[in-house]
């Protein structure tokens, strides 16, 4: 560890890689080696990657099964009547069964394979904002949300008349319940589109809470839950959600491949979002008949060798388990947050009571992006910015902060580099 | 080997940038002005407003800025300040021009015979962080926007 007036930390690796349980149950140094690139040097400097939560590291597992996939059994899926195709189809189509577990999902045939959240969203806003809902209608998102949770409502509301509705939050960034639920009072609500945990503040949303009050008052409720469900189990059930989205590569796999999970009953009312092949059942110039769902919304061939990619990313975390992955998670946030709060200059943002495993925090003498900077240059990769949720920023004053965001192989060690790192940055623009 | 980590980080930020990242001279909206433009970069939510006053023949006369963001865009935003008055604004492009160049490649060839860019130097060190080469351009591409009439300008 740097010493107290040096300006260099020195990290040894031993530090990083313990060699012996983290606090929780999850063999960290293990799970340190299932990741390739945590070997790697910057600046000559270890990796500590304390970005995961815009985009996780991907375990061997997830790379090695993606290039199996291409180098023994690539085909088309859905198409060919041949022994590649159907091993394709096979490998594929059992990634909608592990996706339908992982959720605990009633039907698999609620899984719809999207590029990620974002697109994720988007069907929802197309094909049931403007397919479903009627104008003058509303959809409720909180003021936590990330701007793909922001922008197509807004598209919707220019197009359709369907109103937006912000529901505020406090200054620890909670969810302000008594003000959401005033927003439903008026019966308008056909939709609440809502984080199940922050990007920016760590909070997770009292999921079953809020389906409880929007079910009451009429309304359907989509989760963004692109980060929360990184960190903990999901069960979409137990929370009576209508809608779930998650993105893959947060989730420890590849990018280009994500989930929208739906009840059955609706996604069967909603039109498709996308038209061409895959999603029909029959197609003449006069009339098109739209394939099963959930087919009927996936058109085009889909991200097969992402989507198998996925399937590994998600049996690796079921491998861990979420019991000792969130015990792990919660331990590192506990950790950062006693250290960060040691740091003369260091404001955290955000004191949610029920959070997951990142922290945003501002520095009084440097900008985010300086603080990035130098940090990187210790080998300590953090987001800088705001975070894709502006708005946010703007309701507590800021257009920017630092965030550490933990994973499954973040350990201690590197959360006291960074606080110790910090210390340094801030003598360095003293 | 103490200081290493952040000594190579004082090519970025010299004192130079230090100090007029801290202590800007030419920061604030001046009373009178003839052209303004807003300069965004919306990948980081970084923005500056230029303000620009012209003399009589045409030339700059004063600039000043305001300014949200990093360390690397305020000083270059007061640098930039400190140096346009007295240039033409076709001076000032050209001046651009040789900046850009020296933000991007560390070069400055003609460093030793213009003192504006002498000055402007210390903000070579950003050439070897690509992501922070449009923090120091950001305030430059807000003075060309002003300069040829446009309201805003980004660094996209």
């Amino acid at each position: 560890m740097g010493k107290a007036g040096g300006m260099n930390i020195d990290i040894p690796h031993e530090a990083l890689h313990p060699g012996a349980l983290d606090q929780g149950s999850l063999d960290v140094a293990r799970v340190r080696r299932d990741f390739p690139i945590l070997s790697r040097t910057v600046h000559g400097k270890p990796l500590v990657f304390l970005d995961s939560a815009a985009s996780a590291q991907k375990p061997r597992v997830v790379i090695d099964t993606m290039v199996a996939t291409m180098e023994t059994q690539y085909a088309n899926v859905h198409r060919g009547l041949h022994w590649m195709s159907e091993r394709a189809t096979d490998a594929y189509e059992n990634v909608r069964d592990k996706a339908a577990g992982l959720l605990n999902a009633a039907d698999r045939h609620e899984v719809v394979f999207v590029r990620n959240s974002t697109e994720a969203i988007n069907l929802v806003a197309h094909s049931y904002g403007r397919g479903v809902m009627q104008p003058g209608q509303a959809v409720v998102i909180s003021a936590m949300e990330h701007h793909s949770n922001i922008v197509p409502w807004q598209m919707l509301r220019e197009d359709r008349g369907i109103e937006l509705r912000v529901a505020p939050i406090s200054d620890a960034g909670e969810l302000d319940i008594d003000a959401f639920e005033s927003l439903l009072a008026d019966g308008r609500v056909g939709l609440v589109a809502i984080t199940h945990m922050s990007n920016v503040l760590g909070t997770y949303t009292p999921a079953a809470r809020i389906t409880g009050i929007a079910h009451a008052h009429g309304a359907k409720v989509l989760f963004d839950g692109s980060q929360a469900i990184v960190h903990r189990r999901v069960d979409v059930q137990a929370i009576d959600a209508d809608f779930y989205v998650f993105t893959g590569h947060k989730l420890y796999g590849p990018t280009g491949i994500g989930v929208l999970w739906a009840r059955r009953e609706l996604l069967e009312r909603m039109p498709p979002f996308l038209g061409g092949g895959e999603m029909i059942s029959s197609v003449t110039y006069e009339k098109t008949e739209w394939a099963a769902v959930p087919h009927k919304f996936e058109a085009g061939t889909p991200a097969i060798v992402e989507a198998i990619g996925l399937g590994a990313a998600i049996d690796y975390v079921e491998d861990l388990g979420y019991e000792a992955i969130a015990a792990h998670e919660a331990a590192l946030t506990d950790h950062a947050l006693a250290r960060l709060a040691a740091v003369p200059g260091i404001e955290v943002l955000g004191r949610a009571q029920d959070r997951g495993g990142l922290v945003s925090f501002t520095l009084d003498r440097a900008h985010a992006h300086d603080v990035a900077t130098l940090l990187d240059r210790n080998g300590i990769a953090v987001r800088a910015g705001h975070h894709c949720a502006e708005p946010l920023m703007h309701r507590f004053g800021l257009h920017s902060t630092a965030r550490a965001s933990f994973g499954v192989y973040t350990t201690h060690a590197e959360i006291d580099a960074l606080a110790d790192t910090l210390a340094r940055v801030r003598e360095f623009f003293a | 080997m103490a200081g290493a980590a952040f000594d190579d980080l004082r090519d970025l930020y010299q004192e130079v940038i230090l100090d007029h990242g801290r202590r800007p001279r030419h920061a604030g909206r001046p009373a009178r002005y003839d052209a303004t433009a807003k300069g965004d970069n919306p990948m980081c939510g970084d923005r500056v407003q230029v303000y620009v006053a012209y003399d009589e023949g045409g030339r700059i006369a004063d600039t000043a800025f305001e300014a949200r963001g990093c360390a690397i865009s305020v000083a270059s935003a007061d640098l930039m300040a400190e140096v346009v008055p007295g240039s033409s604004p076709d001076d000032a492009k050209a001046l651009f021009q040789a900046f850009r160049h020296m933000a991007t490649t560390g070069d400055c060839p003609d460093c030793a015979a213009d003192e504006r860019l002498e000055r402007l130097q210390p903000l070579a060190g950003v050439h070897e962080y690509p992501s922070r080469v449009k923090c120091a351009t950001l305030p430059w591409h807000a003075l060309l926007a002003a300069l040829g009439g446009c309201e805003e300008a980004s660094s996209e």
